[in-house]
């Protein structure tokens, strides 16, 4: 919000104004509560500015916002500051004021929340008003005369100021969001430097939000920012207001945990220390902290954020302004999972021994030893499997590598047997995670985006309170925070849609924007094919595929997916696990170990010791994606990437890197040596993978594929995710996801 | 020492659980938040009797289809009426099924206004009115002799569970001040009714007080025989003529 900025313009003019000052308030015997001097005498300080000092020169919009104006005619022009703005109709003075560059300090406006207007705040003084104006409730006005920077606006601010802090504990040096408070900040921006309050405190009794929230409520100054975002973005009605006067306190009323999957942006939007993260409590300072702007890799979302260290240690992740993708929110999975880094890493390349226990060895003798397997088994008898925290650059080096050695069984996890990579629209979310807020019907088949993709989720809950989007689910019986009309539970209901004779079919065909979302957990099914094809045929015969709108999607799982799918990682055959010799998991865990034959040499590289170790022969380390450089592939094929925030554990090594290493080991070099020469293979096969932060929408769309004709399988859709807390290797690893799920997931 | 502490423990325990901890600001009856007992708790069946389901039909019948949540005042001061003077965390949930919408929405309402109570009051609710006016006249003399009489404290129910005492922000009646109000939940919501006691004085309201335990109904209003309602004492004393027009300044002069 910039408010350090805000802060330091106040204090040099504070200063300024109290050197010039001086000397004409010596005699003032009155001990005035009023700390900026001129206010003190209004009447002199009016006259001393009547020669006109020059203007400075407009001070550029807040955050660089930009005015997107819909219809030029309702720009209106109003004066902030004596400069004049043009903003559209509808903009409130505190936008027009940002558009003007003036940061308004605010408490309970947020720009994604509806207006409280219950701080006050946010007052300025507007001309020819009899009082100062709650600015981020009142609509601007032709002409309006918009004041922020006068007596009035500053006594008014210093006043609502000296009544946040009547009630507000003095504890920052114990409070965890001090250095990052905005109450801390605005009240050394605009504050009093004393207060006339010698009564008693308020105190109120602390809540329990579950294992990701921790309260201190005493410290809430009402703004309601957390009730707004629990109903209106996260979609549970579980917080409220109680209570009236100074006896007011946010809560549940009833003992009741928040069992959102966004609970943890409340943390982020609480203005002051009242709701802040229980698993980060008391570990570090905020200015202690080493941030770095990554892509989280627990979902296929492929969220913006920003990994906070100190040292060798992820101490949080928080979210990074995405308006693409994430917006400003991130799921309780991606901010809270990075305590499983710091837990049952791989730490040294190790070989199971004769006695069936690992030994640590050195690199080369483990890398010689998979060379040596490797040569003695069947080129088609070796298997890769990639997981799905994989990154692009790795499913390469692996992919390029097996090829190498003569096989062409590598896939990535998640995708199914004989997964369809050749057309880009036939695995991608091709509406694109931010116009899905303009669909006004959604058919969802076989995915519960609540627990699959949150963020997506967020979207269609946008959609259907903005623009009453109706919602059509197919699927086993779930808990989606929005009104849905279960139509049913299996493919029957889709072939019904198909064939016209289903209700819902047209209130496709009438919408304007229709988007179909197709869970990626049907790429597991053996009737995939089918199933997609009567998909295509609804998005055909409804209309759904036009060239302004694409409305038929797949909602991808894991953040590997969309890159390996790009990359060409299909098997040759479906059964090659079950005649696999030689078996490398790159961080695969989900593979079903029961299918591999006990003769086979395992060999398992990743990060942690998950499911896929208990199986394995030898076991390399690698690092996670907060110790590596990779490319990640989100859900709408936005290349994104992860950057190093903390050094790797132990002797790990970067993934592609091991595999280069073993290529040259096993006499076949892979020929590239840095991470810029594997980018550039990379652009030979999916160039675009290299388009960083830009979605790359998929080019020919899948009407033009043929249609297949199979039976389907009349099985109902299983739910693709059992438990949204635990999916991977990470959040497996968690302790703080290993609580929620006991705690939140209703049983 | 230990006995000391273990006797301070055991106050600091029975504050906890008491069953209307008085939080020191509140002005209702009870704490912002819910503490689960016997007769309170989400789990407890409450449903609208036969009767009351037609006037929540009727309250209903007031507003839009699409607006039902208007109705939560109406309907949470009918299901007062019918649990005898308080809401269970039950009531507020069924009030909330029957609007449709979140519970805590509810909350929200009941937690907001004063004269919804959530812990148990007297079948006799008796409200002091204690603010300046009749603070003035001896609001205070009077809750003091109701507490007494009583032997409550404020906001406890009586062991017979037929009386509790609170305090109540301005009643607007000022010209009769002190005054009480009496909330008679004995009946149900079908012989509620709500009356104000008018001019009382510490010894009318310990007669009042019997009168109800005896059963019978004390005369609304005030409670000085010399006055018709809220004529003064005496009959009138001004405004015995015709009234004259307030003075005016001669606009023509100006």
């Amino acid at each position: 919000m910039g408010l350090g900025s805000l802060t330091s313009r106040a204090m040099i003019r504070r200063a300024s104004t109290i050197l010039n000052t001086t000397r004409s308030h010596n005699f003032s015997l009155v001990r005035s509560i009023v700390s900026t001097p001129e206010l003190k005498n209004t009447a002199s300080a009016a006259a001393e500015a009547t020669p006109d000092p020059p203007l400075p020169p407009p001070r550029p919009p807040v955050n660089n916002a930009r005015v997107h104006f819909p219809n030029p005619e309702d720009a209106i022009e109003v004066f902030v500051d004596g400069y004049s703005v043009k903003v559209p109709k509808g903009f409130t003075v505190l936008q027009a004021c940002e558009v003007a560059g003036v940061d308004i300090p605010r408490f309970c406006y947020h720009s994604r929340l509806s207006i409280a207007g219950n701080c006050r705040m946010c007052l300025v003084e507007v001309e020819k008003s009899p009082k100062p104006v709650a600015s981020c409730a009142m609509p601007a006005l032709p002409g309006m005369k918009i004041k922020t920077d006068t007596p009035i606006a500053k006594k008014a601010r210093e006043g609502v100021m000296e009544f946040l802090l009547m009630n507000h504990p003095l504890d920052c040096p114990i409070c965890d969001q001090g250095g990052e408070c905005d109450l801390q900040d605005q009240s050394m921006a605009f504050g009093s430097d004393r207060g006339r309050f010698t009564e008693m405190k308020r105190s109120v009794v602390d809540k329990n939000l579950g294992p990701l929230v921790k309260t201190v409520m005493t410290r809430c100054i009402q703004c309601t920012r957390c009730v707004r975002f629990a109903s209106e973005v996260a979609g549970v009605e579980d917080l409220g207001i109680l209570g009236r006067g100074s006896g007011e306190e946010i809560g549940t009323y009833v003992e009741q945990l928040m069992t959102s999957e966004l609970s943890g942006n409340v943390i982020d939007i609480c203005p002051v220390g009242a709701l802040t993260s229980k698993p980060f409590a008391f570990k570090a300072r905020n200015w202690e902290l080493k941030g770095t702007e990554s892509i989280d890799v627990t979902d296929a979302v492929g969220s913006n954020i920003r990994i906070d260290s100190r040292g060798p240690e992820v101490m949080r992740i928080t979210p990074r302004l995405n308006e693409d993708v994430n917006e400003e929110w991130i799921s309780d999975k991606t901010r809270f999972c990075y305590d499983g880094l710091k837990r049952q890493r791989l730490n040294d390349p190790m070989i199971r021994g004769s006695d069936g226990r690992f030994k640590a060895v050195s690199w080369r003798d483990a890398l010689d030893v998979i060379a040596e397997v490797m040569h003695k088994v069947k080129p088609e008898e070796i298997v890769g499997v990639a997981g799905k925290l994989s990154d692009a650059e790795s499913m390469m080096a692996l992919k390029d590598f097996l090829n190498k050695m003569g096989s062409n069984n590598i896939w990535c996890e998640g995708n199914g047997g004989q997964p369809q990579a050749d057309l880009r629209s036939g695995y991608l979310l091709n509406t694109g995670i931010a116009d899905l807020e303009t669909a006004d019907v959604f058919l969802l088949i076989g995915t519960q985006p609540r627990v699959e993709a949150a963020m997506v989720n967020a979207r269609i809950r946008k959609a259907v309170r903005s623009n009453h989007a109706k919602v059509g689910y197919i699927g086993p019986a779930t808990d989606l925070n929005y009104d849905y009309e279960h139509l049913g539970t299996g493919p029957q209901t889709l072939q019904e849609i198909a064939e016209g004779t289903h209700s819902f079919f047209s209130a496709i065909k009438n919408a304007k924007n229709p988007a179909i979302v197709v869970g990626a957990g049907l790429f597991e099914r053996e009737d995939k094919d089918a199933i997609l094809s009567i998909v295509e045929t609804i998005a055909k015969s409804a209309n759904v595929i036009r060239p302004d709108w694409n409305g038929l999607n797949v909602l991808l799982l894991n953040a590997a997916q969309a890159a390996s799918l790009d990359l060409g990682l299909v098997p040759e055959s479906d059964k090659s696990i079950e005649s696999a010799k030689f078996l490398y998991l790159m961080g695969a865990d989900d593979v079903n170990m029961d299918k591999v034959p006990s003769d086979a040499f395992v060999v398992y590289q990743g990060h942690h010791g998950d499911q896929g170790v208990y199986r394995a022969n030898v076991i390399l380390p690698a690092s996670a994606f907060s110790e590596k450089e990779g490319t990640y592939a989100n859900t709408e094929g936005r290349a994104q990437q992860t950057v190093p925030a903390v050094p790797t554990v132990g002797d790990a090594r970067d993934d592609w890197k091991i595999i280069r290493a073993l290529s040259e080991t096993a006499g076949v070099n892979l020929p590239y040596d840095s991470l810029i020469d594997v980018r550039e293979r990379i652009r030979t096969v999916a160039p675009n993978l290299l388009s960083m932060d830009e979605r790359e929408p998929a080019t020919f769309s899948t009407l033009i594929k043929p249609e297949i004709k199979k039976e389907i399988n009349p099985v109902p859709f299983k739910p693709s995710i059992e438990n949204f807390y635990m999916t991977d290797s990470i959040t497996r690893a968690s302790k703080i996801m290993a609580q929620c799920s006991s705690q939140l997931l209703k049983k | 020492m230990f006995a000391r502490r273990a006797a301070q423990r055991l106050l600091e325990i029975r504050q906890v659980f008491r069953q209307s901890p008085q939080a020191s600001r509140s002005f209702s009856s009870a704490l912002n938040f819910h503490l689960d007992t016997p007769d309170n708790n989400p789990n407890n069946q409450w449903k609208f009797s036969e009767t009351n389901n037609q006037k929540v039909k009727e309250i209903l019948s007031f507003y839009p289809t699409n607006y039902k949540q208007s109705a939560v005042i109406p309907l949470l001061d009918l299901a007062q009426q019918q649990h005898g003077g308080w809401l269970p965390v039950s009531a507020m949930n069924e009030v909330a099924r029957i609007i449709e919408v979140a519970p805590i929405r509810v909350y929200e309402v009941a937690t907001f206004y004063s004269m919804f109570n959530r812990s148990k009051v007297g079948k006799y609710h008796l409200l002091v009115c204690g603010t300046t006016p009749c603070m003035i006249r001896g609001s205070r003399e009077i809750e003091e002799a109701l507490l007494n009489h009583l032997g409550v404290k404020r906001n406890e129910v009586t062991k017979d569970g037929l009386f509790s005492v609170g305090e109540m922000e301005c009643m607007g009646c000022c010209v009769n001040a002190p005054m009480i109000t009496i909330a008679d939940y004995s009946n149900g919501s079908e012989g509620y009714t709500y009356n104000y006691i008018e001019d009382v004085t510490p010894k009318r309201v310990v007669e009042i007080v019997e009168m109800l335990k005896r059963g019978e109904k004390p005369p609304p209003g005030t409670q000085n025989p010399n006055r018709f309602k809220c004529a003064p004492e005496g009959g009138h004393k001004t405004l015995l003529g015709e009234p004259k027009p307030p003075p005016c300044r001669d606009l023509d002069a100006c």
